[in-house]
């Protein structure tokens, strides 16, 4: 009789707009599995609905105050991990500067804006006529250069906490203060700092 | 859906049964049926072309087949499944006292072997174990479902609600966040429905085969690029208990077609 392990890896690969969660994970066999998940040791307490984990819970200081903080250790702290972020200063309700000291490239952004591992497309849709698998969690991503700037945008996208606590959009440059992140993305933000200046060239394009 | 929070907040003002705040009334819980299109409901509603029945059958030769050291079948000690089954899966997972924590009915079904028929554990997920379940399960199709009734199983009712509102991985999201607070919506096209587990195991088109409502659950937990906990392990029973009291009153349908 046929191991669950020779079905599961057999699976094709899930469809777009199909296979939630399939796919993403490199072990589904059970059996390979175990030893990962002993590892990994127990559950963190949880704490409330949809509670974000402990970094998030504390009462957030004002913005100004951040930045103020972060110039600060960026004066006193020399990078020291591997997967350390390029650091970065938010100014009043955004961060002016690019990520990488220079703009992005709009036509890259708009690829990784539609790719489903970049993940935008699974809450947002858009002026995407050739996708049909747009997600309606989200405002629409028309417009959004309109209605916001470079610098929002930008903070949007490495926190999108910072402008409403309760937010359901993922973090995407950030790489610390999470629950039970999965060992292929541990210490990794979700993009990194060009895919950021990419995505944010292609926002601002975004005007009607 | 600020709907169901409304009403559920409303709910808790007039005092009526104790309801949580943003969790979903119980008139307000349908099954991932009711999200489907016709053609998957048309599917699942006909045996002959629901594919789940197939292990079913299978699952039906299983329990009348002698196994292990005491050559005995499940049919030995438990006779005709239609009647000496008949919603035991909708009580699933049930406290164990011997044990002392709940177990799902895949746990039940291997310590009957070793302790009754003194055979191998099954391998979670594979054919066999799936086919038993789905056996078993199918015999309380259309059966309520009770389980987490049972005082003893209330701490770990509660265990799995926090686990359901844990943010977790790297996209930081809580099963809530979907399951509670958007379904009805559609995650990039596909529609997100209350993750209620009514039907399982179940067929999903996209696997080809049954699957366990734990591997549903670990690729929820993947989606959300967390770590997945281990078949079997306590946290993945107490987040199927907490579904399956959250799931209270809805049938049971298994085997269910999902797309
Ligand atoms: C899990 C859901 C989710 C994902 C994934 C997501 N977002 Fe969002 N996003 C939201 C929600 C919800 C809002 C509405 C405001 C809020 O809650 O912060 C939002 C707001 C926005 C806005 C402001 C919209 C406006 O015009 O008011 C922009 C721009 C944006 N997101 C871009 C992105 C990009 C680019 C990505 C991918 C890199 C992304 N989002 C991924 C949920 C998501
Ligand atoms: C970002 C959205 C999202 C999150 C977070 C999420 N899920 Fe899901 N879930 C889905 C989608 C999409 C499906 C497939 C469609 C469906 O059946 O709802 C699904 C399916 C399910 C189902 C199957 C329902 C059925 O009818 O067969 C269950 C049960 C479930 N999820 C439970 C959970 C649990 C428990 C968690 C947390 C560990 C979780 N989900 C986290 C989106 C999500």
């Amino acid at each position: 009789m046929g191991r669950a392990c020779d079905e599961v890896g057999a699976l094709p690969p899930p469809l777009a707009g199909k296979g939630w969660g399939e796919g993403v994970s490199t072990r589904e066999t059970p059996q390979e599995e175990r030893a990962l998940t002993l590892a990994f040791g127990s559950t963190s307490p949880a704490s409330g609905r949809g509670k974000w984990s402990s970094r998030q819970r504390r009462a957030r200081p004002p913005i100004s105050a951040i930045a103020a903080f972060i110039a600060a250790s960026l004066a006193l702290s020399p990078q020291t991990k591997a997967d350390e972020l390029v650091p970065y200063a938010i100014v009043g309700d955004g961060i002016p500067a690019s990520l990488t000291g220079s703009p992005g490239d709009a036509a890259r952004g708009r690829t990784l804006v539609l790719a489903r591992t970049t993940t935008c497309i699974l809450c947002h849709s858009g002026p995407f006529p050739e996708t049909r698998f747009q997600g309606d969690l989200a405002p629409d991503l028309g417009g959004a250069g309109n209605r916001w700037t470079g610098s929002q945008l930008r903070l949007r996208l490495v926190d999108a906490s910072r402008f409403n606590a309760q937010t359901i959009m993922p973090s995407y440059y950030r790489n610390d203060g999470l629950v039970r992140v999965g060992r292929n993305f541990a210490g990794k933000p979700i993009l990194s700092a060009v895919e950021i200046e990419d995505i944010v060239a292609f926002l601002a394009t975004l005007r009607n | 859906m600020s709907v169901w929070r409304a009403i559920a907040a409303a709910a808790l003002f007039a005092a009526a049964p104790a309801l949580l705040a943003g969790e979903i009334p119980p008139d307000a819980r349908r099954s991932g049926y009711s999200f489907m299109g016709p053609d998957t409901r048309a599917m699942q509603d006909d045996d002959t072309s629901n594919p789940g029945m197939l292990f079913v059958l299978e699952g039906e030769a299983l329990w009348a087949k002698k196994t292990g050291s005491a050559e005995k079948a499940c049919a030995d000690c438990h006779g005709d499944a239609r009647s000496s089954m008949k919603g035991v899966a909708a009580r699933y997972p049930a406290f164990d006292k011997a044990l002392g924590r709940p177990i799902t009915l895949d746990q039940r079904i291997n310590l009957c072997r070793a302790n009754h028929q003194q055979a191998a554990p099954l391998p979670y997920e594979g054919r066999d174990l799936l086919a038993l379940s789905a056996f078993v399960a199918h015999q309380s199709r259309g059966v309520a479902i009770t389980a987490g009734d049972d005082p003893q199983a209330k701490p770990f009712v509660e265990q799995g609600r926090e686990l359901f509102m844990q943010r977790e991985g790297q996209l930081n999201l809580a099963c809530t966040n979907c399951h509670d607070d958007n379904f009805d919506k559609r995650l990039a096209g596909a529609p997100i429905t209350q993750g209620q587990p009514t039907g399982y195991p179940l067929y999903r088109l996209e696997w080809q085969t049954l699957g366990s409502l734990e591997r549903r659950l670990r690729s929820c937990m993947s989606g959300v690029r967390a770590q997945a906990y281990d078949y079997g392990s306590p946290e993945l029973v107490a987040l199927e208990l907490y579904l399956m009291s959250r799931a209270r009153g809805l049938s049971m349908e298994t085997p269910a077609v999902r797309p």
